[in-house]
């Protein structure tokens, strides 16, 4: 299997009032034509992880790694005007939140059809269509409605399907999903999943899906990476979970209700200084 | 006997939006119910209706036996307390936690204060150490802990928890979750628990209702859930999405 990204010893660092932070300290991974899951609690830095790699990082930190190659590129030396001309059109990412990260003022379609004129030379006319066309591929019944509805005009589940197609429009290679369907219902969430899937598959994409909750990426991704206080504790074949060693792994699994089982109280997570370490 | 909290037919209506239509419910002294449903069914409106937080357009709401009239009194407060979703936008960003804790205590008069906050921050786990942070010092799983001692230290028998964890990492969760039950026990509360998250409902609760588009759908114990004994699609919608994604 072809390597698509090459993560050796990414560091994240933000200077504070205090002394520098390190969100990630140290993660190494690679990431082929596959769905690879980065779980973790808040500040585990699984985030900043995928941010780094997309290059969203805030100015004030600072992201050094012995290798963050791209397909081959060193994304690290790459210039400003490179990696531009990677996000977006090589490098998708879509966020939790459809509320916060669409454009509020900006038509569903006019967000798409900009991703598709930002990176591809095509006529207005033809954007409009491949915009629908994606519209109709995140089954979206009514594509010509939507394409003129604000985000504030649609639901939770609608916004995140409008933008799927707005990253996967303009074909990227890579995708990386940070908690993508955290914000809506369960019900709606396994729709959603089931779309992004099935265009990943498609494709031939990898996919990078960050999210906290272990069992719905066990169940979506071939492969996880545990994180732990910005360090990768466990990486596991996603239908080996049951197998974990770690036991920061095994406590997440544990401490969650499932019906039918009959725990009280729940076991909690003692932990333990070295995990950190 | 008469049932703890009682509601009758309530109606809970938006700007000619009817965001509840006639929902009944009785729940007995000492038991944990639970409210399931996805965003926009009503659930929380229901709790927020029972709270005099949303208006109620017509039906009745009892608390032990007595019905509430449109304005709260401050005996109902003593009785029902509530703690809601988000731990980052309940506490009062420019208070202590100590200053929190006696804003409800100044309202009832209760002069008892000093050993209450002790005793209510001991109850949920924070020690005294916590007293005089900010919230903004404080983790999430921590400022869910002040928001339940501040429900708590008016020792009321009634609680109403709307979503009380799912702002929480799953970690954190179970301990929140094992210091409700754990205080339920000890103190006998009756709970009114809104979730959309099944497992959480039947962990927690006796019986449960499902509620779609502000009506009840049915009516279940936490056994029929496990035992998978739902009659509507709908239910059985919530159970299979609670079990993860399956590839087809």
């Amino acid at each position: 299997m072809s390597t698509l990204l090459e993560v050796n010893d990414l560091r994240v660092t933000f200077p504070t009032r205090t002394g520098l932070i390190e969100a990630v300290r140290g993660v190494s991974f690679s990431l082929g034509r596959e769905r690879l899951g980065i779980v973790g609690e808040s500040g585990s830095g699984k985030s900043q992880t995928g941010r780094a790699i997309m290059g969203v990082t805030p100015p004030q930190a600072e992201v050094t790694a012995k290798t963050l190659a791209f397909d081959g590129i060193d994304l690290l030396a790459a210039s400003p005007r490179e990696r531009r001309a990677l996000r977006g059109k090589r490098i998708a990412m879509i966020l939790q939140d459809p509320k916060y990260s669409l454009d509020p003022v900006m038509s569903i379609g006019r967000q798409i059809v900009e991703t598709l004129r930002t990176h591809e030379k095509v006529s207005k006319a033809e954007a409009r269509d491949r915009a629908l066309a994606m519209l109709e591929a995140v089954q979206i019944r009514d594509p010509a409605r939507v394409f003129d509805l604000h985000p504030h005009e649609v639901s939770g589940g609608m916004g995140q399907r409008a933008m799927i197609a707005m990253m996967l429009i303009a074909g990227p290679e890579m995708m990386i999903a940070d908690e993508p369907t955290s914000a809506l219902d369960v019900t709606v969430q396994l729709d959603v999943l089931g779309i992004l899937d099935r265009l990943v598959s498609e494709r031939g994409m990898g996919l990078i899906f960050i999210s906290h909750d272990l069992r719905l990426v066990s169940s979506f991704c071939d492969r996880v990476i545990v994180m732990y206080a910005g360090k990768v504790v466990e990486q596991l074949k996603a239908s080996e979970l049951g197998r974990a060693q770690h036991p920061y792994t095994r406590g997440l699994l544990n401490c969650m209700p499932k019906i039918g089982a009959d725990r009280h109280p729940l076991p909690v997570l003692d932990r333990k200084p070295e995990w950190a370490a | 006997m008469t049932a703890a909290l009682s509601v009758d037919r309530l109606e809970v209506v938006f700007d000619r939006f009817r965001a509840l239509k006639g929902v009944s419910l009785e729940v007995e002294s000492g038991e944990s119910f639970g409210l399931v449903g996805e965003s926009g069914s009503g659930k929380s409106t229901l709790l927020r209706a029972i709270a005099g937080l949303a208006p109620a357009a017509s039906g009745t709401i009892a608390v032990n036996g007595k019905t509430l009239g449109v304005r709260r009194d401050k005996a109902f407060y003593r009785e029902v307390q509530m703690v809601f979703q988000d731990p980052y936008g309940s506490l009062h960003p420019r208070q202590t936690v100590d200053r929190l804790l006696q804003e409800p205590l100044a309202i009832h008069g209760f002069a008892d204060g000093e050993k209450r906050i002790q005793r209510a921050l001991d109850e949920v786990g924070l020690g005294t150490g916590f007293r005089f942070r900010y919230s903004h010092q404080l983790s999430g799983g921590q400022r869910q802990r002040v928001a339940i001692a501040r429900a708590l230290i008016l020792e009321p028998s009634i609680l109403l928890l709307d979503e009380p964890t799912s702002a929480l990492d799953a970690s954190v969760q179970a301990e929140v979750l094992n210091l409700l039950e754990e205080i339920r026990r000890r103190r006998k509360l009756t709970f009114l628990m809104v979730s959309h998250d099944l497992a959480i409902i039947t962990h927690m609760c006796e019986r449960l209702m499902v509620m779609q588009n502000g009506e009840a759908m049915e009516n279940l114990t936490a056994d029929d859930l496990v035992e998978r004994r739902v009659t509507k699609d709908y239910t059985r919608n919530l159970l299979r999405a609670s079990e993860g994604f399956v590839r087809t």
